[in-house]
């Protein structure tokens, strides 16, 4: 196993004195180079926990440990060096005058050096099929241009964990699979830890792993094939599961004998082949 | 509608004024407003006018943009020449008409204010046509960094103008979303008594503002998340220059107003 990056030690967080706890007694860990999905129903604590691993937030009780530091006022100036966060809304997190001032914010931040930022600037701008746009305003640009440039603008500060709080959320599907398909891209070259957290249903199945909240409890912890394997459980927690789930526990009901469990359409694709050529 | 929504009314080009450091352009134009109250005669006059057009006409800025920068200010300017003729009574009488009297020292006067505002308003309008709002920013920052020691919070101040310059569009877009959202539920701005129309207005501006402080929260957020600290320790992006060009316009705006001083105490 590939070293660990994130843990949270039993961390327990709300917002008030004398409010709910929004997340109770959460533990869990990431590892270098691993994408995980964190799903759950509105207000289950997932953008909570993303703002805890930024030290936006921190918890009354537990600890959060990143890359062997503990997250805590001191330390969130280096925390937020290895953590870059993409929000839901892309108008809201374009702080620069052009695409190429946006990139460049979170680089100034750091006091880096001119010469450096027009490199990183060119390199995070082509990784993210940006860079013809690098002088344009935000209000020239779509949706999911301008949430490209976000996730340029946190790929420059070449953060060692990359969490995206649904941030497609605001794109059609076609924009949502573009970013979704250069994201993993960059995750798989440059070594980076993913976490997203989304109501997609295709973003989940592309992950490594997915972490389930309910009620600020983690749910349940698997990859992807183990958690809609629990259809039922899943509904009553108020979460879908993706359409091809649910044909293929069909077909099954129907007395088509598939072998495995298929999550997308090449998968069920294959099962139904293969059991063609069978009979 | 995204072009008129740019704030001022920059005209994108290459030419020298365009390329000229915004510092230089600044304070050329700061100094302009101080000497164009100094001419008195029509020499002077006239070296200032021919300064003002060549930077214009340098400028390559077609002259329907400078026309239309000058618009909101041809009533002023006409107004005021309007004023001195009927008002001064000086020199001789040239025409008389009804019961009004003019005479020329009027017209010279009228002449000369009408001249004074038309010169200040083109030369300060050609910096808004030649310099982007972020260049104008940059200059100012830079050129307020000696308040800093007096404890003038100048990044900041820099950093709203830069903000609220990249908002404007955005919010004009809302509001445009808005109001049409407003007008479908019957709501109507364009008939009607005033009173009934400002409000109208009301259900237009509650929600602007909502999501304004919504966004507002939220950038502050995503800008803390990307590691925002204040200016210490910040580097920047863009660089202001002083070159070659920059140093021959001042010195030839030097001369220019050595030239004026000596042609007004020679009159
Ligand atoms: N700033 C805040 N102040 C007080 N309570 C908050 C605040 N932000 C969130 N909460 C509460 O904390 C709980 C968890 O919120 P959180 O935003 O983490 O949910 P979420 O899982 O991200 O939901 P969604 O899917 O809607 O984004 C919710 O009950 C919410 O009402
Ligand atoms: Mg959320």
């Amino acid at each position: 196993m590939s070293k660990k990056l994130v843990e949270f030690r039993n961390v327990s967080f709300r917002y008030d004195e004398d409010g709910p706890w929004v997340l109770k007694n959460c533990s869990f860990e990431i590892y270098e180079n691993e994408w995980v999905a964190i799903i759950g129903h509105n207000g289950s604590g997932k953008s909570t926990i993303a703002k805890l691993l930024n030290g936006l937030l921190f918890p009354q009780e537990g600890e959060i440990v990143i890359g062997g530091q503990q997250v805590n006022e001191e330390s969130i100036w280096s925390i937020r060096k290895e953590v870059g966060m993409v929000f839901q809304n892309p108008d809201n997190q374009f702080v620069g005058a052009t695409v190429q001032d946006d990139v460049a914010f979170g680089m100034e931040n750091r006091g880096v050096q001119r010469d450096e930022m027009q490199k990183r600037i060119t390199e995070t701008l082509s990784a993210v099929r940006m860079q013809d746009y690098r002088l344009t305003e935000p209000h020239r640009l779509s949706g999911g241009q301008k949430q490209r440039v976000a996730i340029a603008s946190v790929l420059a500060i070449s953060p060692k964990v990359l969490i995206l709080d649904e941030a497609t959320a605001m794109l059609d599907p076609s924009g949502r699979k573009e970013i979704m398909d250069t994201v993993g891209e960059i995750q798989e070259s440059s070594g980076l830890s993913l976490i997203t957290i989304t109501h997609d249903l295709q973003e989940v199945v592309q992950a490594d792993r997915v972490i389930v909240m309910n009620n600020g409890n983690k749910w349940r912890e698997a990859s992807p094939r183990e958690i809609f394997l629990e259809k039922d459980a899943l509904r009553t927690i108020g979460l879908d599961v993706p359409f091809v789930a649910i044909l293929a526990e069909e077909l099954k009901h129907a007395g088509v004998s598939l072998k495995s469990t298929p999550l997308n359409q090449e998968e069920l694709l294959e099962d139904l082949w293969i059991l063609h050529s069978r009979t | 509608m995204n072009n008129s929504l740019i704030i001022g009314q920059y005209v994108p080009g290459n030419s020298l004024v365009h390329r000229l450091d915004p510092r230089t352009k600044i304070t050329i134009i700061f100094f302009f407003v101080f000497i164009v109250f100094f001419a008195n005669n029509i020499a002077s006059y006239s070296l200032l006018t021919v300064f003002a057009l060549t930077c214009m006409f340098t400028s390559k800025v077609p002259i329907r943009f400078i026309i239309k920068g000058l618009t909101p200010v041809w009533f002023l300017i006409i107004f005021t020449f309007i004023l001195h003729l009927f008002v001064t009574r000086e020199g001789t009488v040239i025409l008389e008409f009804w019961i009004f009297e003019f005479y020329s020292g009027g017209l010279i006067q009228g002449i000369a204010i009408a001249l004074r505002f038309f010169l200040l308003i083109l030369v300060t309008s050609l910096l808004t046509l030649t310099t982007t709002p972020i260049e104008i920013t940059d200059a100012i920052e830079d050129m307020l960094h000696p308040l800093k020691r007096f404890k003038f919070p100048v990044h900041e101040l820099a950093l709203m103008m830069s903000i609220s310059l990249r908002f404007i569009p955005t919010l004009m877009q809302e509001t445009d979303k808005i109001s049409r959202a407003q007008a479908s539920r019957g709501v109507d701005f364009k008939t009607g008594p005033i009173k009934e129309r400002i409000k109208a207005v009301v259900p237009l501006l509650v929600p602007l503002f909502v999501s304004a402080f919504k966004r507002a929260e939220e950038l502050a957020m995503a800008m803390e998340a990307r590691g925002y600290q204040g200016g210490e320790g910040r580097s920047k992006l863009r660089e202001l220059k002083i070159e070659k060009r920059d140093i021959f316009i001042f010195i030839l705006f030097a001369i220019v107003v050595a030239a004026l001083l000596l042609i007004r105490s020679y009159s």
